[in-house]
């Protein structure tokens, strides 16, 4: 099989020789792989494989005690939350973390935060410069409330919204930051058929229109299979597969790993 | 003073039979004034006469480069969009015809409308009509190019015959810049446009067996809009929001033609969930809904009063009450005691005029209902609170209305007097047949059927049974085929009771049998918001729509809906025999996707009686239960089959005497 990607596609991501432990319980050991800029990666594994923790590292929510992180030609022994967002990295999680009592646009506006270059003051003047900031930023949310189909929940207080619509919430709020790399965590955990294939359009479309590049841990295979790029493969915290779907569908050790082996 | 502008306007307009023409005219007189205003992307877009001139004429040119000429067929399919109305008007500026069709018709049975019509060219909205229609075109063929409003998700298809409006737009207006020429001949094609033209086709929603082509001369529908639009005194100042389906003629007539002929602006919403909220914040003048429109806004407003803190509960209540009392008598402009008029007054500032507010019905003047008889409570409530809301009485055939009420003259059990220059009459079967100014040509390719339809001397046939009552104003009893007797001679009409039934918020579709039966029984369908709120308050857990139907608690409210409806019809001489006996409910919603609907959401009753054949039979063999398997079509176009096994339970019955017992 050959690659999809054409070959010197570079690195915007690599993570070498990754070690996290909680006290004694080692969460991840010596996991080594890279996201290519533009590509759909895929994280799978078991329960308790680690894929979270991994996501954890690379946006800086969690310190590895070994191992090294590149971004962007950059690398550290570990990334901070505020410089990951800052890099480009924004993030989507497994148990939806929006403003519960926030409207959606409000929610979807928290995420061009960062951009937002007049000071508080200026904010609470909400004149001149400022105004004009926010009705960019506004318009620019406006294109992914389109983007996502959400209009009708625009002003709709986030914890109103049914468990599916959160999640796209939560993904537009992660798309309002233009990021370079989105790492996204179960974004169809708990979703039906339908709510799966929006999902998985959405999540196509941001990669291919805007070429941003995508990580994301997800459950359901079908899923993976048909729109990641490569997969690795995680299992008690370490890398048992690495590669295009196909190769790791047929991967005796990842079989093994979903299946249980036989005695 | 009014009236005496409406005739000079009208005058004016002696010249405009088209609606083409209207455009070019409006464009002179008010270039300024709003003609379209479109929500995108969270901001209200407006567009005025001129620019609309300018942008049907680039359209007409594109068309016209496309190969469309006089007489052509022009498929147009989607939501609510400015640029499908305008693709509309740029047909018939070529003297074309614009073919709207419904937006949510499966492939299957849009390809049997489109083959009629045999169109040319299809002007849709997004990718999931563009895949429609290029599905439906690997068997048909004959559509040459399909255009496309939102390119959202097109950007991979690699099919040349599928075109982008706004590049058509840019590079008709290149041409327009290159060459004077090319805007004048599209001119001259309008100026060439007559009267006696087919100005658009539009499609019956199929009540009764397949679509039928109704074909609506230019001008019969500019004649038939002007009398009403002068009927209702709308004007330029007027404003309406375009929420409808494109194809029905309710959205034909009261959107694009009365906005055309009056000149008013026509609004359309974000997208058709949003369109409430749109609604609240345009705040149309002019407004008209199908009955179930206003009685799932009624449902919605009691569910949350329901929820509401005490003290708003009462002065809900209290207020209401009030309504009821004067509120109807002072929408008539009747004498009313000084004291009763200043507690409305405080009623409209504290509940009505904040409830109207919240529903977007702040400005209305005029609203209308139709489609469906609209249950007198729910007609009443609406009315006592201020809204000026009528019913009439139309057709497709008849480009809409034949009756509708007058202001100050409104009965609910009636439909109103003939409109303006409408003709009707009572044929010896009982049947309203009419003659109108806006009467159409005949069916597209269907010589026997039109026969069948209008009479020797030029009356429509409706098929509805009516009786004018002493004031002159029509009363509409039900289709005419389907009143029928029970066997013991008793009056069955089946929509007059089940739209008793459907007043109550827990129903929300009956069907009721009993033609040549020894009584009546009802097929229910629970409205899922309504009894899903009142398991919630009682604390009943439910895993499905299934599951909630079947619960004892629910066929227990629904008996006594049905109970009270049964004394209504006690009441009623002509309809005590037909109350209803034995009920059951239904196991899943009655749906256009099953055939069980029409697409304008009428009941197909013969179907829903074939379907459902051993439950009719369980409702008059005396059995406790009966099991039905019933294949259903998925949203995604899969499907299913669906088994259950359903209680039939039975209501007690009022003997008509007990009217004069009780008092």
């Amino acid at each position: 099989m050959s690659e999809p990607k054409s070959a010197p596609a570079e690195a915007l991501l690599s993570l070498e020789n990754i070690s996290l432990s909680f006290g004694g319980l080692k969460a991840v050991s010596d996991v080594s792989f890279d996201i290519r800029k533009g590509e759909i990666r895929a994280i799978i594994g078991p329960n308790g494989a680690g894929k979270t923790s991994m996501l954890n590292c690379i946006n800086g929510f969690y310190h590895p005690q070994q191992g090294r992180i590149t971004f962007k030609g950059r690398t550290r022994k570990s990334m901070r939350p505020h410089e990951a967002a800052r890099g480009g990295i924004a993030r989507t999680f497994q148990n939806v973390a929006l403003f519960k009592g926030m409207t959606t646009l409000d929610n979807i506006m928290t995420g061009r935060a960062l951009r937002m270059k007049r000071g508080v003051l200026w904010q609470l003047l909400r004149a001149g410069p400022a105004l004009r900031e926010e009705i960019e930023h506004r318009r620019f949310c406006e294109e992914i409330i389109d983007f996502l189909e959400i209009e009708h929940i625009r002003k709709t207080p986030v914890g109103k919204l049914p468990y599916g619509l959160q999640k796209r919430v939560e993904l537009g709020r992660a798309l309002a930051m233009e990021p370079d790399l989105l790492l996204l965590d179960e974004p169809m955990a708990g979703m039906n058929l339908e709510e799966k294939q929006d999902m998985s359009r959405f999540i196509l479309d941001v990669n291919r229109r805007d070429g941003t590049t995508i990580a994301l841990i997800e459950h359901d295979m079908g899923v993976v299979m048909d729109i990641s790029d490569r997969v690795v493969v995680l299992e008690y915290g370490r890398k048992i597969a690495d590669g295009v779907p196909a190769d790791v569908q047929g991967n005796q050790k990842v079989i093994d790993a979903y299946l249980g082996v036989p005695r | 003073m009014a009236n005496s502008e409406a005739r000079n306007a009208a005058a004016a307009y002696a010249d405009f039979d088209t609606f083409p023409k209207h455009l070019r005219h409006h464009a002179r007189i008010r270039a300024q004034r709003p003609a379209v205003r479109q929500k995108d992307r969270g901001i209200w877009r407006t567009w005025t006469w001129s620019q609309v001139e300018e942008i049907v004429l680039c359209l007409a040119h594109a068309f016209r480069k496309l190969g469309i000429e006089r007489g052509d067929r022009i498929a147009i399919a989607g939501a609510n969009r400015p640029k499908l109305y305008w693709s509309m008007t740029a047909a018939q500026a070529l003297g074309a015809v614009p073919v709207p069709v419904y937006a949510d018709a499966v492939a299957a049975e849009l390809t049997a409308i489109l083959e009629n019509a045999g169109v040319k060219i299809a002007v849709v909205q997004d990718q999931e009509q563009v895949d429609k229609f290029l599905e439906i075109n690997e068997s048909l063929g004959c559509i040459q190019h399909i255009l496309f409003d939102e390119k959202r998700g097109l950007s991979d298809y690699a099919q040349e015959n599928l075109l982008d409006i706004d590049t058509l737009l840019d590079a008709a207006r290149a041409d327009f810049a290159r060459d004077p020429d090319a805007r004048a001949a599209i001119l001259r094609e309008i100026d060439a446009g007559t009267g006696s033209e087919i100005s658009v086709m539009l499609y019956t929603s199929g009540t009764t067996g397949r679509s039928k082509g109704v074909m609506l001369s230019a001008l019969g529908c500019v004649s038939a809009a002007r009398d009403t639009a002068g009927f209702d005194n709308l004007s330029d100042r007027d404003e309406e929001l375009a929420y409808l389906p494109l194809a029905w003629v309710g959205d034909h007539y009261m959107n694009y033609a009365q906005s055309y002929v009056a000149g008013f602006c026509m609004a359309c919403p974000e997208s058709p969930e949003t369109a409430q909220q749109d609604l609240r914040e345009i705040g149309p003048t002019f407004y008209f809904a199908p009955p179930r429109v206003f009685e799932g806004l009624l449902t919605r407003v009691m569910i949350r009063m329901e929820d509401a803190g005490a003290i708003k509960r009462w002065m809900f209540r209290h207020f209401i009450g009030v309504a009821k009392n004067w509120g109807e008598k002072i929408l008539n402009r009747k004498s009313v005691p000084l004291l009763a008029r200043a507690h409305y007054a405080l009623g409209e500032r504290l509940v009505y005029g904040p409830l109207k507010n919240v529903l977007g019905f702040s400005r209305i003047r005029v609203a209308y209902t139709a489609g469906e008889a609209i249950g007198g409570d729910l007609f009443a409530f609406y009315r006592s609170i201020g809204l000026n809301l009528k019913q009439l009485y139309g057709q497709t055939e008849a480009f809409l209305y034949v009756t509708c009420h007058k202001d100050g003259a409104v009965n609910v059990e009636t439909v109103g007097p003939p409109a303006p220059n409408v003709t009707i009459r009572i044929s010896d079967e009982g049947e309203v047949q009419f003659k109108s100014p806006g009467r159409f040509v005949s069916y597209y390719k269907d010589e026997a059927r039109t026969a069948e339809t209008v009479t020797p001397d030029g009356f429509v046939r409706t098929g509805d049974a009516g009786i004018f009552d002493a004031a002159g104003q029509l009363r509409i009893i039900d289709r005419a085929k389907d009143v029928g007797k029970l066997l013991n001679g008793g009056l069955l009409a089946p929509k007059f009771i089940e739209n008793k039934l459907k007043f109550h918020s827990a129903i929300r579709e009956a069907v009721v049998f009993g033609g040549g039966r020894e009584y009546a029984a009802a097929m229910i369908n629970i409205d899922l918001t309504a009894v899903g709120n009142w398991a919630e308050r009682h604390n009943i857990s439910y895993g499905s729509y299934q599951e909630l139907a079947a619960h004892p608690g629910v066929y227990e409210m629904i008996q006594k809906n049905i109970e009270s409806v049964n004394e209504a019809l006690a009441r009623e001489p002509m309809m005590a025999d037909a109350q209803i006996k034995r009920f059951l409910i239904l196991h899943k919603e009655l749906d256009a996707d099953d055939g069980e609907l029409t697409r304008t959401q009428k009941v197909r009753r013969s179907f829903v009686a074939e379907r459902y054949r051993p439950l009719v039979e369980g409702l008059y063999d005396g059995s406790a239960e009966a099991d039905i398997a019933t294949d259903v079509t998925f949203e995604d176009g899969r499907t299913g089959r669906v088994s259950a096994r359903l209680r039939i339970s039975g209501a007690k019955t009022v003997p008509p005497a007990a009217k004069e017992r009780a008092a």
